[in-house]
């Protein structure tokens, strides 16, 4: 038996860093480094530790859509571990919305061939959470998506969905769309020889023709939504700072107070 | 006037504050139809009708729970096709964002999520956004299709707007994805008796400085003489402090209440990226030079443990 795990990643603007927009109202990202969104580096820790607790062969792919530069976000997944690497780069790519992003996402998933997709829970800077769900829709395969806990075996997905007002227990069959949660387990470091290793791993780059996609299908053209404006958020008025002498509790109970909230 | 579709979020009848925050915006953009799903879907109606729904829909089936996301996704596309809303408005928890991106790829249509306001515009409803840590405030609409929003909790007040909400029947076929996750089983999470931390008027929430489990119940302590909501930093519920679902900041939970009180928490980006859009922000904080005082409105430097029983003391008594 073999398994095949496909892992997204995305390479994001470093959210230390002063992010902002372009003129074209699309994520600024010449001012700002990037890197593997965090979040990313907890599906690739679920996808090496499925591969490790597996009597299968398992093959683990990680793929971006992104710029030249998103293939940092791609070396680093391969320094922790994983086999091999797809980069989806198209100059037509700028600018689409998380509907396109899961268009070319899907296609480059069902040409490279895959039994589990493992995503990250959200990326760091669009923040919406919803690609997993999408990739699953348009897949027509399971979602056990948002887990804290995931472990495969025989052809089975299974996890744990810690929700509001509940934890669920999910079980899914092969092929499924899964994304991980911060609380999945931290990921590892990559180690020297992992670094080195990574060097001579494959990395694979397909263009928008390469997956059957129109240039009019995704980009800012074939994007769902518009952007009409992006405003700085004005800065906060400097606040009241008092130095607790004895009476900082009552100070900020008087403050409460003045504001109504006591 | 244009039907505007809000999907209930409901536990076994009894509405959650967001979805009458949904009636107020969708009254904005047209006539509110509800969806309300599941166990007890019937009973959600009176709410609903009493802030402003004119319709109720409703389908009662063990497959929403007894299987993860896709049996409700079948089911508002099975209400938009009735219906042909002017938009379909869903709570932005987790839960809710994976249904609403789900039903815009099948209805063609763009989404937008984590909306924290929505007005009627020429060209279909105009969403309000908070992105880059709350950095910047952008606008945007849909531009094809059905408009697909979710909207974060606190983005509008309740209101009262007594409507008809006449309860109808929705007929629903399941797909042949609704029964491909299984819930194998659920744990409900033991009420706390506190607010539900996303939907609190007022959060008190610690950090690094609580400096223990043992001493959250001084932060508790604090809430419970106001009201509030508890919530961590990540750096608490990674030192496993305080559980992860009531964890604030970029990969825990956005809020946005009226107050939001920080102790002991530094205000690194992951954590502004969660509280940031706050009405009024207070911080306790040992470190003069923490950056959440940047954010406040009041800051208080000084020893939390001096500082917070003290507060919570003064509220009691002032409170009477």
């Amino acid at each position: 038996m073999s398994l095949r795990i496909v892992v997204t990643v995305k390479y994001v603007p470093d959210a230390t860093g002063d992010r902002h927009f372009a003129d074209d109202l699309t994520v600024d990202r010449d001012d700002v480094d990037g890197l593997l969104s965090e979040l990313d580096e907890y599906a690739v820790e679920q996808a090496l530790q499925i591969s490790e607790n597996s009597d299968d062969d398992v093959e683990i792919t990680v793929l971006t859509v992104g710029p030249e530069d998103a293939k940092d976000a791609l070396r680093k997944a391969l320094s922790m571990g994983a086999d091999k690497a797809i980069h989806v780069e198209d100059d037509d790519i700028h600018g689409t919305d998380a509907i396109g992003t899961s268009l070319i996402l899907a296609k480059a998933i069902e040409k490279a061939g895959y039994d589990l997709v493992v995503s990250g829970m959200a990326s760091t800077d669009g923040t919406m959470g919803v690609v997993p769900a999408l990739l699953a829709e348009r897949l027509g395969v399971p979602q056990v998506t948002l887990l804290s806990e995931v472990s495969v075996e025989d052809g089975t997905v299974k996890g744990r969905r810690d929700g509001d007002a509940a934890s669920e227990n999910l079980e899914a069959s092969l092929p499924a769309v899964v994304s991980v949660t911060d609380q999945s387990g931290e990921a590892r470091y990559p180690s020297f020889k992992g670094i080195m290793a990574a060097k001579k791993k494959p990395v694979q780059s397909w263009d928008l023709s390469d997956l059957d996609i129109e240039a009019e299908e995704v980009g800012l053209e074939g994007s769902y939504t518009t952007v009409e404006n992006a405003a700085e958020r004005p800065a906060r008025t400097a606040g009241t700072i008092v130095k607790d002498e004895g009476e900082g509790g009552k100070q900020l109970a008087e403050f409460l107070a003045g504001q109504k909230f006591i | 006037m244009a039907e505007v579709l809000v999907y209930v979020d409901h536990v076994d009848g009894a509405v959650r504050k967001p979805t009458l925050e949904l009636l107020t915006l969708a009254r904005r953009i047209g006539e509110p139809v509800a969806v309300a799903l599941g166990n007890g879907a019937g009973d959600t109606a009176a709410a609903l009708a009493e802030h402003g729904a004119v319709k109720v829909l409703t389908h009662e089936a063990s497959e929403y729970a007894d299987y993860l996301v896709v049996p409700k996704v079948d089911a508002l596309q099975a209400a938009v096709e009735a219906v042909s809303p002017a938009a379909v408005l869903v709570p932005s928890s987790a839960e809710g964002k994976e249904i609403a991106a789900r039903l815009a790829l099948r209805l063609g249509s763009g989404i937008i999520t984590d909306a924290v306001d929505l007005e009627a515009g020429d060209e279909g409803p105009v969403a309000t956004q908070s992105v880059f840590a709350a950095s910047f405030t952008t606008k945007s609409r849909i531009s094809k299709g059905t408009p697909v929003i979710t909207v974060k909790p606190n983005s509008a007040a309740v209101e009262a707007a007594p409507a008809a909400g006449a309860v109808e029947a929705l007929s629903v076929s399941f797909s042949a994805q609704a029964t491909g996750t299984k819930v194998t089983g659920r744990t409900p999470r033991e009420s706390t008796g506190r607010p539900e931390l996303t939907e609190a008027a007022i959060v008190v929430s610690g950090g690094r400085g609580v400096n223990g489990a043992e001493n959250f119940g001084l932060i508790e302590a604090l809430a419970d003489s106001l009201g509030a909501a508890v919530g961590a930093s990540r750096a608490a519920v990674d030192a496993g402090w305080y559980p992860h679902t009531n964890q604030v900041g970029q990969t825990g939970k956005s809020v946005s209440p009226q107050l939001y009180i920080a102790s002991g928490i530094s205000g690194a980006i992951q954590h502004r990226a969660g509280m940031q859009t706050s009405k009024t922000i207070v911080a306790i904080n040992k470190d003069a030079e923490a950056p959440i005082f940047d954010l406040v409105d009041y800051g208080v430097v000084g020893d939390l443990f001096d500082v917070v029983p003290a507060l919570t003391e003064e509220i009691k008594t002032r409170k009477g």
